[in-house]
């Protein structure tokens, strides 16, 4: 385990931000191009993650434990989020017989 | 000079578990876009566990040895496995996958460079990185995490299982079938 831990002595914290930023742009990319609902869903479980893990890098590099039970908190909240989520998506389905986004639009305008 | 033929091999070692960081961080990176340019959300649902996998790899190597178990259990176990179901549930595959048309893609994926070429060029305009040091290693243990989430965070703690609780009733409540009206 200690030469586990060892290996991100040398890895600078911008390296972290920067791949949590790309991350989260992929997550973003994922929303605006894609138009299966369970898809754009997956898009936001990224971006929760890469904020996860830039949280937990936070914590690791200031010695703070509570980065980490803030990780803690919002994996219990993601948890509920895909609940409602997925039901919602269930609902639809039986309503329109489609997860295409496009076609929920009434509530355009 | 064994020890110093000792040092160097710890330093080498170094470096290559340095580049270990780099190397998930690409399996990363590729499995997430992976996930979002599949055609077929089934496969899209499989990347997707490669890339918490990675993850869970990237918890272990900051010590956080509670969350990469978490992450593993909760992401990984449940909702992955949540997600493949109503997948399968719903019988979505290649053939009913909606797309968008071309103009639309090229759109989404500048407007998403742009939003990465934004926080890149807001995060250089921070003060020069230390690397990272695990100034104390044993705080993502369980233990210790244990005693802080019951001593300072009891209340947020006992609150997510009301909303945990809330989540559940109104799942359920959403994906029953309605009662047919008279």
């Amino acid at each position: 385990m200690e030469s586990i831990t060892n290996s991100i002595q040398g890895v600078p914290l911008n390296h972290y931000i920067l791949f949590s930023a790309i991350l989260f742009s992929i997550g973003v990319m994922g929303v605006l191009i894609r138009r299966n609902a369970i898809v754009i869903f997956m898009s936001v479980e990224l971006m929760l993650n890469a904020v996860n893990l830039l949280l937990t890098a936070f914590s690791v590099h200031h010695g703070d434990s509570s980065g980490q039970v803030f990780v803690f908190f919002v994996m219990a909240l993601a948890a509920a989020e895909v609940a409602v989520g997925l039901a919602i998506i269930v609902m639809i389905y039986r309503n329109t017989h489609s997860i295409d986004i496009n076609v929920l639009n009434r509530l355009k305008w | 000079m064994p020890i110093f033929s000792l040092k160097e091999n710890w330093s080498g070692k170094i470096i290559q578990l340095m580049n270990l960081f780099y190397l998930i961080a690409f399996l990363s990176i590729f499995f997430s876009l992976l996930v979002i340019f599949s055609k077929n959300p089934v496969y899209s649902v499989l990347y997707l566990i490669i890339t918490f996998f990675t993850l869970t790899i990237h918890y272990i190597l900051l010590n956080a040895q509670f969350l990469a178990i978490v992450n593993f259990i909760v992401y990984m176990g449940a909702i992955m496995v949540l997600f493949l179901f109503v997948l399968m549930l719903l019988n979505l595959n290649e053939d009913s996958e909606p797309m968008k048309s071309n103009l639309i893609k090229i759109a989404g994926v500048v407007a998403g460079l742009c939003l990465l070429v934004t926080l890149i060029g807001s995060f250089r305009a921070l003060a020069d990185s230390d690397p990272v040091i695990l100034k104390k290693p044993e705080i993502g243990l369980v233990k210790n995490l244990g005693k802080v989430l019951f001593n300072e965070f009891l209340l947020p703690f006992e609150v997510s299982s009301v909303l945990l609780l809330s989540a559940m009733v109104g799942a359920v409540l959403l994906a029953k079938k309605e009662p047919k009206k008279i």
